[in-house]
């Protein structure tokens, strides 16, 4: 086994017992991203000698018997997370040469313990997308079919961990940005309850929704980054100030007691055979190791892909107004007057989907259509959240695809976008909500495509989401699953 | 139509985006789609509903009224378009 094919747990050990070095680990990492990063494309930028220093000292802190878990470990970082002296792109046009002064929460968290950043990861421009070929740079393949799409926003995320390329990433997630990319890439994806890691530092897209998260070849790999990123950041006024678990201590527990619910909704007209299979072989897992299973009903399923893109581009409307050229960014630079600096910086430096989500969520917020879109939007948001909370009354959380179909070819959608927001329907309510959310691989399709299982559960409960997709995890047999491509 | 060229156009001018002629008709054929879609939450009676603007409410977040250090000059300036090396530098306003 290759150094950079181990897990986050498997390389921990390695490094602990002196059998291998952070360096080994981190050169074998970018030596992997070298040979295959040309066809993947996870990577807008590699930051060698840098990760190699990060390394070094991370062999020094564990020489001197350091604890830190995460310490020498290589991840990649999606760009819309700010690193110190690092282009952070967002994967736009009018960020393409931001240095940030600072590192956001989660990567000074990271670098704390130890952690190797090998670079930054591409997205859909502001998150804004679910194929990331809204990227205004490099758009990433799926490691596992050429042609087809890693998914989005946190594409490169996805692909880059599938890939293997690093040992784990960091993504966001506003309407299913980590969980979905990480189904069609067949990785563990977890978006953590609205509030439980901070995200001072992340570039915003709609602040009522975004939350980061990680994705990794296993599930013990997603718990350990999770107990790394998770807690209270005062420069975050959002986040909350929970008690904080041992993620990965609920891994081991049995399924006794666990009451499991099945959403009708999730499973209706326009999900893919082989997605459905997929779940229903992953309920059965789920049976077998003891957790009871029953219908629960969450109604107004069919409103979510409504009431987030009304809420999501209202407030992405307002984030970005901040993109006007004045002092970091993109300027256009010929125009003459302040106003004309406004509009052709903001219509040079955005692209297409960008552009019409401001459009969408301004018309949305003016004047005379105030009540009838956004007001109308929150209040039907109220009634997603009270589904979820009655659905929780009677389980400990829901299962359900993530994607109603596969990864699918690349272009498919470019002419028609309602299409493909229509697609992100089953990820949608739990960002609505606040509720954790996570995907964990379950097969294949005929087409060796990956197929995730997506579990939901109540606010504060990832352990709860931990400790059923463990199980799901050992019944697949799908842990640190890599395509074949090099 | 849930969206006419000219209230397309009106919005663009809100957002400070300028659109080509192409741009607008082809945003205007897609946020008619798309609002004609979204169209679809009247089918629910909301009179009574309480808007949610986050999912759990979080009250406000006080902390003490401390003097803590801030981004140096330099650093703040070091992303600017167009600096004198005291200020951002923008076109003239008035």
């Amino acid at each position: 086994m290759k150094p950079f094919e181990l897990t986050i747990a498997q390389a921990r050990a390695e490094l602990d017992s002196g059998k291998l070095s952070s360096r080994e680990l981190t050169v074998s990492c970018l030596d992997r991203i070298k040979s295959v990063d040309n066809d993947i494309h996870s990577f807008l930028s590699v930051t060698e000698e840098e990760a190699l220093r990060q390394a070094d000292v991370a062999d020094k802190q564990i020489a001197s018997g350091g604890t830190e878990a995460l310490c020498g470990i290589p991840f990649s970082m999606k760009d819309l997370l700010c690193t110190k002296g690092v282009t952070t792109t967002c994967g736009s046009k009018i960020l393409e040469n931001f240095v940030p002064p600072y590192d956001a929460t989660v990567v000074e968290k990271l670098k704390n313990k130890g952690a190797v950043i090998l670079g930054k990861v591409a997205m859909d421009e502001f998150a804004m997308g679910s194929t990331s070929e809204n990227c205004a740079f490099d758009v990433p393949e799926n490691p596992w079919k050429p042609g087809y799409v890693s998914g989005g926003s946190s594409g490169g995320s996805a692909s880059s961990v599938a890939a293997m390329e690093c040992l784990g990433s960091l993504g966001s997630d506003t309407g299913g940005s980590i969980r979905q990319p990480a189904s069609l890439c067949g990785v563990v994806g977890m978006k953590p309850t609205y509030g439980r890691v901070s995200r001072y530092g992340l570039v915003a897209f709609a602040s009522s929704l975004d939350q980061i998260g990680p994705l990794t070849r296993d599930v013990r790999d997603s718990a350990m980054m999770m107990n790394g990123i998770a807690g209270y950041d005062k420069r975050d006024s959002t986040s909350v100030q929970e008690s904080l678990p041992d993620f990965t201590a609920s891994l081991a527990e049995g399924l006794q007691g666990m009451k499991v619910g099945i959403p009708k909704e999730y499973f209706g007209d326009g999900l893919d055979a082989e997605v459905a299979k997929v779940v229903e072989n992953g309920i059965q897992i789920l049976r077998d190791a003891g957790a009871e299973t029953i219908e629960v009903s969450l109604p107004h399923t069919e409103y979510c892909v409504a009431v987030y893109y009304l809420i999501s581009s209202a407030e992405a409307s307002s984030n970005l107004a901040r993109y006007d050229g004045a002092v970091y960014g993109y300027r256009d630079q010929d125009a003459e007057s302040l106003i004309d600096m406004y509009r052709e910086t903001r219509s040079k430096g955005f692209g297409d989907e960008v552009k019409r989500r401001i459009l969408i969520g301004t018309y949305a917020l003016s004047s005379g259509y105030y009540d009838a879109y956004y007001k109308k939007a929150s209040q039907v948001r109220t009634l997603i959240l009270n589904d979820f909370q009655k659905a929780y009354e009677s389980c400990d959380l829901v299962i359900s695809p993530v994607t109603p179909t596969p990864a699918w070819r690349r272009g498919v959608h470019a002419d028609d976008p309602l299409a493909l927001y229509l697609s992100d329907i089953l990820t949608i309510s739990a960002n609505l909500a606040g509720i954790p959310g996570m995907s964990v691989p379950g097969g294949f399709s005929a087409d060796g495509l990956p197929i995730g299982i997506q579990l939901q559960g109540p606010h504060f409960r990832e352990d709860t989401l931990f400790k059923a997709a463990y199980n799901l995890e050992l019944g697949t047999q799908l842990a640190n699953k890599c395509p074949d491509i090099a | 139509m849930k969206i006419t060229r000219n209230e397309v156009e009106h919005v663009a001018n809100l957002a400070k985006l300028n659109l080509s002629e192409e741009e607008l008709a082809r945003m205007t054929g897609q946020l008619d789609t798309i609002l004609s879609y979204v169209a679809k939450l009247d089918e629910l009676d909301t009179k009574d509903v309480v808007p949610t603007t986050h999912a759990f409410s979080i009250n406000n977040a006080f902390r003490e009224d401390e003097m803590q250090e801030s981004i140096p000059r330099d650093k703040a300036l070091q992303n600017a378009p167009k600096d004198n090396g005291e200020s951002f530098v923008v076109p003239k306003i008035i």
